[in-house]
């Protein structure tokens, strides 16, 4: 069994059916990327695994353990983060205490500590600002403290919602290059992103999602070389 | 010495005022709704005081241990079983509930209680002034006026009821905001009130959060309701109402989800009410306070306090 497993996902809005019966799986260790023009389902996808919204029908398996009918609050102390789209940090609180709300759950203070150096040591700018509220930072720093304050629950996967979105492209790249730096150190990661060259190119394997339905999956690579993919999300 | 004397009635009014509004505040904050049944609590509360201050087998430490949990659980229930399953329905679907809600608990203490005010006996009832000053002789607290057999008549009164509402209120309000501010639950509803969903993504549980904050706004309108039925001795099925709407104005007077904004409102508004009903027009007091309001939201719609964040890139 897969880290994480969906399947025959669906979701609606209303009347409105955003999934319509999406499966994919993640395995431990992997980068796995989400691509697909805007609207397509992806921060759906996110929001229904997360436990944001529910489901109309299907599974989402974490760890053997089904998420679909737990509570969203329940699911970051399973090992799951979620930096959501928009970066939606807490634009009043400081930055110190968006991070230390991203250990919410956990207890063992000492623990919390080490993280919140872990977290520093990966984005100093964050230390050098930890007493300015968070909406004051800029957006590519706001950005940086969602991740942080998602790898303060010490999650085993990350999910990541477009996290180069609106982002000058110096920023892009030191945040493609933090998200394999979080891999590399052994999280799981599933990216959401419209930005599809960049996150192939880090992913291990990738699904294309297209109005609710995944249309074309595999190794990233291949998939960077798909006529298809290259017409439709790459701009070649 | 008449001026100094309305000031601090304004300001035990307002601290009051600032009591209910803080409840009005918070839940507006983190619940996202106005709660108009907020000030039917009060009453509830008012009565839970009386009834129980009136039996002899009650001290009156349980009497308040009582009309705080009365309010308590009343609000969370409230919240339960009327608000929560209108989570995601409009807004006025949500309002019109509270109206509703507000209706009910009115009509409930109409049956029980009937229509007839009745006495309220002050908690400080027997007790000496706070303070008494004395012209040529200087000020005395908390003693029955010392000169009653020369005929002096203090100059400036300032009555247990006065203190007791300045004082309660200020450690409430000292309380509360370290509260928020210091513990891990306060820190939970600042998330909540500011984004629901990345509150959940935190960990928060956000039903759980919005219960609580039911629970404190309605421990302090019991609270207010004791402090403002000692006050102004009198309790009817509609004594919520009026302080229930005054409130809310304070509320959105010091910007509407900021808690010092009601603090702030509610000392303002009680001292603007008792000036105005002593230098201007008894009549037209609240006429002044509503008005108040109205200049106040055209020139800053926000409040005094209200914040608009810009989305940064
Ligand atoms: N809150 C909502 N209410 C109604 N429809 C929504 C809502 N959120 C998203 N949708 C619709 O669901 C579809 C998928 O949206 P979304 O998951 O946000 O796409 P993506 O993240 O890929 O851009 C879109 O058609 C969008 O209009
Ligand atoms: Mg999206």
């Amino acid at each position: 069994m897969a880290f994480l497993e969906i399947k025959d996902l669906e979701v609606y809005y209303g009347a409105i059916n955003a999934l319509k019966g999406i499966s994919f799986d993640v395995e431990q260790g992997e980068i796995i990327a989400l691509i697909g023009a805007n609207g397509a389902g992806k921060t759906t996808s996110l929001h229904t695994i997360s436990g944001l919204i529910p489901a109309k029908h299907g599974s989402v398996k974490f760890n053997g353990k089904e998420l679909t009918k737990t509570p969203a609050h329940k699911i970051v102390s399973m090992g799951m983060a979620h930096v959501p789209e928009g970066r939606r940090v807490f634009a009043q609180l400081s930055v110190l205490e968006n991070l230390t709300l991203g250990a919410y759950t956990r207890k063992d203070k000492n623990e919390i500590n080490e993280s919140l150096e872990h977290v520093y040591e990966r984005f100093p700018r964050l230390k050098e600002r930890r007493t300015q509220a968070a909406g004051t930072l800029s957006g590519g720093e706001q950005q940086m403290l969602a991740i942080g304050r998602a790898l303060m629950s010490k999650p085993s996967i990350v999910l990541m919602d477009e996290p180069s979105m609106g982002l000058s492209p110096l920023y892009v790249n030191e945040i493609f290059d933090i998200i394999q730096e979080i891999n590399k150190s052994g999280t799981t990661v599933l990216l959401v992103e419209q930005n599809a060259k960049k996150a192939l190119s880090i992913a291990n394997r990738a699904y294309v999602l297209e109005t609710g339905k995944i249309t074309l999956s595999g190794d990233a690579h291949e998939l960077m070389d798909n006529d298809e993919v290259k017409k439709a999300y790459l701009g070649e | 010495m008449s001026f100094i004397s309305n000031l601090l009635n304004g300001i035990s009014l307002g601290s009051i005022y600032a009591l209910i509004a803080l409840g009005y505040t918070m839940v507006y904050g983190i619940a996202k709704m106005l709660n108009f049944a907020h000030g039917d609590i009060i009453m509830v509360g008012g009565y839970a005081a009386f009834i129980t201050m009136a039996a002899n087998w009650c001290p009156l430490w349980l009497s308040m241990v009582i009309t705080v949990a009365v309010c308590t659980v009343l609000g969370v229930v409230i919240e339960k079983v009327a608000y929560r399953p209108l989570r995601s329905s409009p807004p006025l679907a949500v309002l019109i509930t509270a109206i509703g809600v507000s209706y009910l608990l009115q009509n409930i203490a109409l049956l029980t209680q009937t229509a007839n005010p009745k006495t309220f006996t002050s908690i400080a009832a027997g007790a000496p002034p706070f303070l008494q000053v004395f012209s040529g002789k200087g000020a005395v607290f908390f003693k029955a006026n010392p000169y009653q057999d020369e005929g002096l008549k203090p100059v400036l009164t300032v009555s247990m009821e006065t203190f007791l509402a300045i004082v309660v209120s200020v450690i409430i309000m000292i309380a509360l905001t370290l509260f928020i501010n210091k513990t891990k639950a306060g820190r939970a509803m600042m998330a909540c009130s500011e984004d629901r969903g990345a509150a959940q993504l935190m960990g928060i549980n956000v039903n759980a959060t919005i219960s609580l904050t039911f629970a404190i706004g309605s421990a302090l309108a019991a609270v207010a309701a004791v402090l403002m039925c000692s006050a102004y001795p009198q309790i009817s099925p509609y004594t919520g109402s009026m302080p229930g709407i005054k409130a809310f104005v304070a509320a959105v007077f010091g910007g509407i989800g900021s808690i010092p904004g009601a603090m702030i409102g509610g000392v303002l508004l009680g001292v603007i009410e008792i000036l105005s009903k002593f230098y201007i027009s008894s009549q037209l007091s609240d006429a002044i306070v509503f008005m108040v309001l109205i200049v106040m939201l055209i020139v800053r719609p926000t409040g005094i306090m209200g914040k608009k964040i810009s989305e940064k890139v």
